[in-house]
């Protein structure tokens, strides 16, 4: 095998998670696809896309309209030897599932003493930019971040995409995998005879020197674009891309933050109680003599995600993040 | 240009010209509201059928339906129910009795719903997988599981003694209803694997007002799954009677979805395991859901925590204990069949031992490890459980300096 009998494939992110769906239903019979609208439409993103009519019925599952119902009933396909991935079709729609992924998925394997593994995935679209109504922009990672039991991850591309997502099918735990839907049509090559990172480790998608930004999932490619910008202004960022939010990959921080002294972390979901505050308060302890300034957070504020006319002031945008990175550069 | 709805324009017509109409409309609305409310009370609800098979006073009765289901029933066989009932009933006893000593932090008795669950736990094959609330330690007993695994929650040890696929009997669930639909997944599992089995769920009438239980009801009608959900109505949710859950008897509500319900007698051993092998005969014949209504009381408490005296009377307790599920079954055993006095005896001998077991596993029950704190949080491991064990490790070691340092 060549790396060029093998070259990758340019594609969407969302044509990645397909693909990758697509691989894991193939190699392992026990896989199954569940969600509203996953069979015949492909879902509304079109992730699940032809899975249905290759893969019958009985394997890619269009569900009743019953969130709790989806992943209940994926926990006990689950026990029953199954691997299930459920689509949650938006972000706000996960919350009547809240109970079963809180008090069942992510503490039967520690409650049956390590008798009893339930390997889920559970998809969510997540984040706003799309323009879209109500309950449909939202972020909310941090609220399944705090549940011991649970794996949370988010990619930032096609190819991490495709890789996290047979990763986590693969995994043993339960993993909430979030994906960036604003970036569903961006494409990347992807290449599956590759050897991908290990699932939880963060990657260093740009490295720099002076001021270290942290993102995951949506805002990797915006702060990309921030340091395009500080470049211009003759300042080194470096962007972390965090892909993994639990567990989170604290040593690669430390290691940039060692090196630049300052940390600016951007999310979508809102700042307050958010994953910036851990990664600040983690840091601080981690870092306290390396760091030149505090550790400051771009993201959403608390309050309601707005209407969409409002979202683009609400959303941490090339602007607010660049002038959270002059304000920590200024200390 | 001004665009309204048909609705707006509507509204304002009747508005308009024509206000008598509209009020005697409405007033005939409010009368056919009255009826129907009246109607719904009225509904088939008032006198619901309920299955016995044996009368409180032990008769047997016969049923052309269910009879064939414990058709070839050997007096053996109704010793053996028996017995089932008898130590099941003396464990619960123990076990409220080592929670009033301080052995246990709680305990949820199932004193009186003995036949409802020996009967169901009797009726279920190696290969059917059940699915229990807290409180069904009668049909743990009836699935081989070491009573004393049970008490490892309620004294503090752990969350679930037991390896579920052991005995096919999954951990005990406390949030009320979760597990009907794990149950509803497992059976749409077996119904993917082609195997000839079937799953049963147990919940409570309470739990029959949790979204999930209505969702399981839903998603196992839709796939046809093979299930049976075998509610046991104890007749009070901690303080709530039935009546705060439902306008009509429970087991009417899987018309709604499209599946058989069945009341069945549920201090009625004979009837419980009748009804409980049809229903799982249904399911193994690809013929979907059931509900078995068990219609029981709970003679004790919620739990050692609750006090029932503030807001039932003592007389609705003596009532049913009339109706009491081995009191019953031994006037049968007595009047019916050639069991003397010897097995009643020996019984009661085993019954002490039982006891006796039960409290000195109990008593010697150690606590756990420090570490497992830790334990089976996650099956693949996670970098922040492992740093904050290696902390705790830390900070339990600074205290074995100190105290080795003040014995030197």
């Amino acid at each position: 095998m060549t790396a060029q009998a093998v070259a990758g494939k340019n594609m969407a992110l969302a044509k990645a998670i397909n693909e990758s769906l697509r691989k894991a239903l193939e190699s392992d019979p026990k896989v199954l696809i569940m969600g509203e609208d996953v069979g015949k439409l492909g879902g509304v993103f079109r992730v699940t896309d032809g899975l249905q009519k290759d893969f019958g019925e009985d394997r890619v599952i269009d569900t009743p309209l019953a969130e709790s119902g989806i992943v209940g009933t994926a926990i006990g396909l689950a026990l029953r030897g199954y691997r299930p991935v459920v689509e949650i079709q938006f972000d706000g729609f996960v919350f009547p599932a809240y109970d079963q992924i809180v008090t069942q998925l992510a503490k039967m394997h520690a409650r049956s003493l390590g008798k009893v593994k339930l390997p889920v995935v559970v998809r969510i679209p997540y984040g706003g930019g799309i323009g879209a109504v109500e309950h449909h922009s939202e972020s909310p990672e941090s609220l399944f971040a705090h549940v011991a039991g649970l794996k949370i991850v988010s990619p930032s591309n096609a190819s991490d995409a495709y890789w996290m997502m047979q990763q986590a099918i693969q995994s043993d735990d339960p993993v909430i995998f979030f994906e960036p839907k604003r970036r569903y049509w961006d494409k990347a090559e992807v290449n599956p005879e590759a050897i991908p990172a290990p699932l939880h480790k963060a990657q260093v998608v740009r490295a720099g020197t002076d001021l270290t930004l942290v993102a995951y999932g949506p805002m990797v490619k915006l702060c990309r674009e921030v340091a395009d910008a500080a470049a211009e202004e003759g300042r080194s960022l470096e962007v972390l891309d965090l892909r993994s939010v639990s567990p989170l990959d604290f040593d690669s921080i430390q290691a940039s933050v060692e090196k630049t002294g300052r940390l600016v972390v951007v999310h979508e979901a809102p700042v307050f109680f958010g994953s910036g505050a851990e990664i600040a308060a983690r840091i601080t302890e981690r870092c306290f003599y390396h760091l030149e300034a505090p550790v400051l957070r771009v993201g959403g504020y608390h309050a309601p995600y707005p209407p969409a006319r409002l979202e683009e002031e609400y959303l941490p945008n090339l602007d607010r993040v660049l002038d959270a990175v002059d304000r920590s550069l200024a200390y | 240009m001004t665009v309204e709805s048909t609705a707006a324009r509507k509204a304002r017509r009747s508005a308009g010209g024509k206000a008598g109409t509209t009020g005697t409309k409405s007033s005939t609305t409010g009368t056919k509201r009255t009826t129907s409310r009246t109607a719904a009370k009225k509904a088939p609800g008032t006198e619901p059928e309920l299955v016995q098979l044996l009368t409180p006073e032990g008769k047997r009765i016969k049923n052309a339906e269910y009879d064939p289901y414990v058709a070839g029933i050997t007096p053996e066989e109704l010793r053996g129910l028996y017995r089932d009932m008898v130590l099941t009933r003396r464990f619960d006893a123990e076990a409220t009795v080592l929670q009033r000593q301080g052995e246990l932090g709680l305990w949820a008795s199932l004193l009186g719903q003995e036949a409802a669950q020996i009967g169901s736990g009797r009726a279920v094959t190696d290969d059917d997988y059940i699915f229990p609330t807290y409180r069904e330690h009668g049909v743990a007993w009836c699935r081989g599981v070491d009573p004393t695994n049970l008490l490892g929650m309620f004294r503090g040890v752990n969350n679930g003694g037991w390896d579920p696929n052991s005995n096919n009997f999954h951990l005990y669930t406390i949030v009320i209803g979760s597990q009907t639909l794990h149950a509803t997944g497992y059976a749409m599992g077996l119904a993917k694997d082609g195997a000839n089995s079937a799953v049963i769920a147990y919940f409570g009438d309470g739990a029959s007002s949790q979204g999930d239980v209505a969702e399981a009801f839903t998603f196992s009608a839709v796939y046809n799954a093979p299930v049976v959900f075998f509610c046991q109505n104890n007749q009070w949710a901690i303080s709530e009677p039935t009546e705060k859950q439902t306008r009509v008897p429970l087991y009417q509500r899987a018309q709604g979805y499209g599946f058989p319900g069945v009341r069945v007698d549920g201090n009625d051993v004979l009837a419980c395991l009748a009804v409980t092998k049809w229903a799982l005969e249904r399911a193994r014949n690809g013929e979907g859901p059931t509900l078995v209504e068990a219609y029981t009381y709970r003679m004790g408490a919620h739990t050692t925590n609750d006090d029932p005296t503030r807001y039932r009377h003592d007389d609705e307790r003596a009532a049913w204990e009339a109706k009491d599920p081995i009191a019953r079954l031994r006037s049968y055993l007595q009047s019916q069949t050639d069991t003397d006095e010897g097995f009643f005896a020996e019984l009661e001998t085993e019954s002490e031992a039982l006891g006796r077991r039960v409290r000195e596993v109990v008593r010697t029950m150690p606590d756990p490890d420090h570490f497992a704190i830790f334990e089976n949080v996650y099956a693949d491991g996670h970098a922040l459980v492992d740093e904050e064990r290696a902390e705790f490790a830390a900070y339990q070691e600074s205290f074995a300096d100190v105290e080795e340092g003040k014995q030197r």
